[in-house]
Order: C-alpha cells, then sequence, then structure tokens
C-alpha cells in the first residue's frame, strides 16, 4: 500500500499519460458518441451567456451541454489529484530550460507555474496584461478560429486521419515556436523582467 | 456563391464537432471522464508551463511522447471501432464529423500557438490548472471566452 501511495504521488511518465489521454477519444465516442474536443466548451459558454444574436452563437448549445460537464470534471480532476495525489517534491525540469528561463527571470520551481509570472500580484500589471489578458485571448480566439485546439486537432483530429487537423496542429507548433525563441524575450523585457 | 453565403450568414453556425448522439444522454458520466482527464494532466505535469517550455525549446522528450502516444492510442482504437463495425453503449453507428479545410486552420493555429507559449496551457489545461489552486487562470480563462466571443462577431469578416 505504501509503495502505491510512493507510485501514484510521483509525476507520471509520458507513456502512462499519453495513452491514457489517448483513451478519451474512444471511450467518448464509445459512450456518447461524442468527438473529443476542449476548446469548444468556450463556445458553449458564448452561446449560453452572451450569444447577441450572433450567428455563430445560436445553435442549440443545450445538445453540448456534455462538453461542459466533461470541462467542469477536468477542474475537479485537477483538484482532487492537487489534493490528494501531490508530489511533494519540486518539479524537475530539463537543465537547459532552466538556463534559459534563468535568462529570462524565472527560478522559482516550488510550484507547476512559475510564482514571477502567475501570481495574483501581477494581475493589474503589465505582466498580467501580456500573460493572462493577451495570452488567454490568444488562445481563445486562435482556437476558435482554427475549430479546435489540441486535443480536438492534433488528438481527435489526427487519430481520425483529418489531414485539416494536421494542418491545424503544424501551425500550433509554429506560433509556440515563433512565441518562444522570439517574441518572449523582448516581451518579457517589455513588460518588466 | 453570393446567395449560399448571404443564406449561410442568418442560419446558426453549427458547432465543429456536434453532439452526433441521437438518444438522450446522462451527463454524470461526462463529469467522472473529465475527472480522471484533469487528474492525468496533473499527475503527469502536462499542466505546468515549463513542460511546455521545454518542448517549444525542444529540450525535453516529454511532451512529444505524451501528445505522439495519445495520438497512437486514439489512431489504432478508432481503426479498430470502423473495422469492427463497434457500436455505442446504446447501439448507435458512431459518427465522427468530418473536418474541412479551412484558411482558419492555418491562421487561427497560428495564433493560437502564439498563445499556447505564452499561457503555457491549451483549453484543457487551463481549466485544470483553475483546479489545482492557480486561481489566478481564471483571468486567463475569461479573457479565452473573450477571444471565443470576439472571433464569432467576427467571423464572416476575416479570411476563411
Amino acid at each position: 500500500m505504501e509503495q502505491f501511495i510512493e507510485w501514484i504521488t510521483q509525476p507520471w511518465p509520458w507513456y502512462v499519460a499519453g495513452p491514457l489521454i489517448g483513451l478519451t477519444v474512444p471511450i467518448l465516442l464509445l459512450v456518447g458518441n461524442k468527438s473529443f474536443g476542449i476548446s469548444s466548451s468556450l463556445r458553449h459558454v458564448c452561446a449560453m451567456c452572451i450569444p447577441a444574436n450572433i450567428p455563430f452563437f445560436t445553435y442549440n448549445w443545450r445538445k453540448e451541454m456534455w462538453n461542459i460537464m466533461f470541462v467542469v470534471g477536468v477542474l475537479l480532476g485537477g483538484f482532487f489529484a492537487t489534493t490528494f495525489l501531490s508530489n511533494p517534491d519540486t518539479i524537475v525540469v530539463a537543465e537547459a530550460t532552466q538556463q534559459d528561463l534563468a535568462a529570462l527571470g524565472i527560478t522559482d520551481y516550488s510550484k507547476l507555474l512559475p510564482a514571477e509570472i502567475f501570481s495574483w500580484e501581477n494581475l493589474f500589471t503589465t505582466k498580467g496584461l501580456l500573460f493572462f489578458v493577451i495570452g488567454g485571448f490568444l488562445v481563445g480566439f486562435g482556437t476558435r478560429y482554427a475549430g479546435g485546439c489540441t486535443s480536438g486537432h492534433a488528438i481527435m483530429g489526427i487519430s481520425s486521419l483529418q489531414w485539416p487537423s494536421v494542418v491545424a496542429t503544424i501551425f500550433f507548433m509554429v506560433g509556440g515556436f515563433l512565441m518562444t525563441h522570439v517574441l518572449l524575450e523582448p516581451l518579457m523585457k517589455m513588460v518588466g523582467f | 456563391m453570393k446567395v449560399e453565403d448571404k443564406v449561410k450568414n442568418v442560419q446558426p453556425v453549427e458547432c465543429e464537432a456536434p453532439n452526433m448522439q441521437a438518444s438522450k444522454d446522462g451527463l454524470l458520466k461526462y463529469l467522472i471522464i473529465g475527472i480522471l482527464f484533469g487528474a492525468i494532466f496533473v499527475k503527469a505535469e502536462i499542466i505546468s508551463w515549463f513542460r511546455i517550455q521545454e518542448m517549444f525549446r525542444l529540450q525535453s522528450f516529454f511532451m512529444y511522447g505524451v501528445i505522439g502516444s495519445a495520438i497512437a492510442v486514439g489512431v489504432i482504437s478508432i481503426q479498430l471501432i470502423k473495422k469492427l463495425n463497434i457500436k455505442t453503449i446504446k447501439g448507435e453507428v458512431i459518427n465522427i464529423p468530418k473536418k474541412e479545410f479551412r484558411k482558419g486552420q492555418i491562421i487561427g493555429g497560428f495564433i493560437f500557438g502564439l498563445g499556447w507559449a505564452l499561457t503555457g496551457a491549451c483549453p484543457g489545461p487551463l481549466f485544470a490548472q483553475i483546479g489545482s489552486g492557480f486561481t489566478v487562470i481564471l483571468v486567463t480563462l475569461v479573457s479565452a471566452i473573450a477571444g471565443t466571443w470576439v472571433y464569432g462577431r467576427f467571423a464572416d469578416k476575416l479570411p476563411n
């Protein structure tokens, strides 16, 4: 039992987590004929709360409530795993990444997200504007424009062998590489890192 | 083409991957699947901003292993479902909506990539981060919902 507890509180390797995430695809199909996708939930929230007579938000969102239940579950799952199965040690990050991030002023590895960026104190600063407001907006706008995110395109779309999803995934990576290698440093300097 | 476009603009735009189940459906099971899924995200530290930095800096195989093996399991399961003609638990034929190619997959995909590297999270991990106690990510989530709304508002004016 003690060994089991130790095993389950350790961070899980990719070859455990990846296949389990992949299993979500057949489970959702078999349980309810649903295609795996997460960013659609943001659209359903818009359709539910602020449709404003926009055709993009005037579909039957009630039929898609399963998706909202799913993301509420993801939030609760995050809570349970953190509360009951949390790893007490600091996160292990690649040496090279630590060096790169130190140059940007990121050195706090005590939590899964760096406290230098992701804290309430930063909310009403240019740091918060960049990482929360602009970052979130790009994620919401971009995923909907692309018609899906990592789950809907990279996992569900490619799993069902749909080439438009391969295109989308390639451009997710292009955007990510450009931000990380070209834009991130000047942007972070600009907001005071 | 012009007339078609006009008709399209006044009709509701169906979502990308609509619910294909014909019969009625209890919602609790999706909450449970979501809980398991969110727990995996946290246990494998996929919700970590550091993991996404490692991925985009090509300094760790971890995220490539996660996404790659998830796709491998997905491909095999869907092939099995098709080859063996497996039905849903309610006996319905499994139906996967076709994704049509649009310019949005390029432009929107690129924009999402920029945001992914900043926030260190795609939409799934955003929810799990909030649940893990990073409550300030609620602001990121609200902003992502705003971004979704702005896209919907101007969808017909953007190249697609």
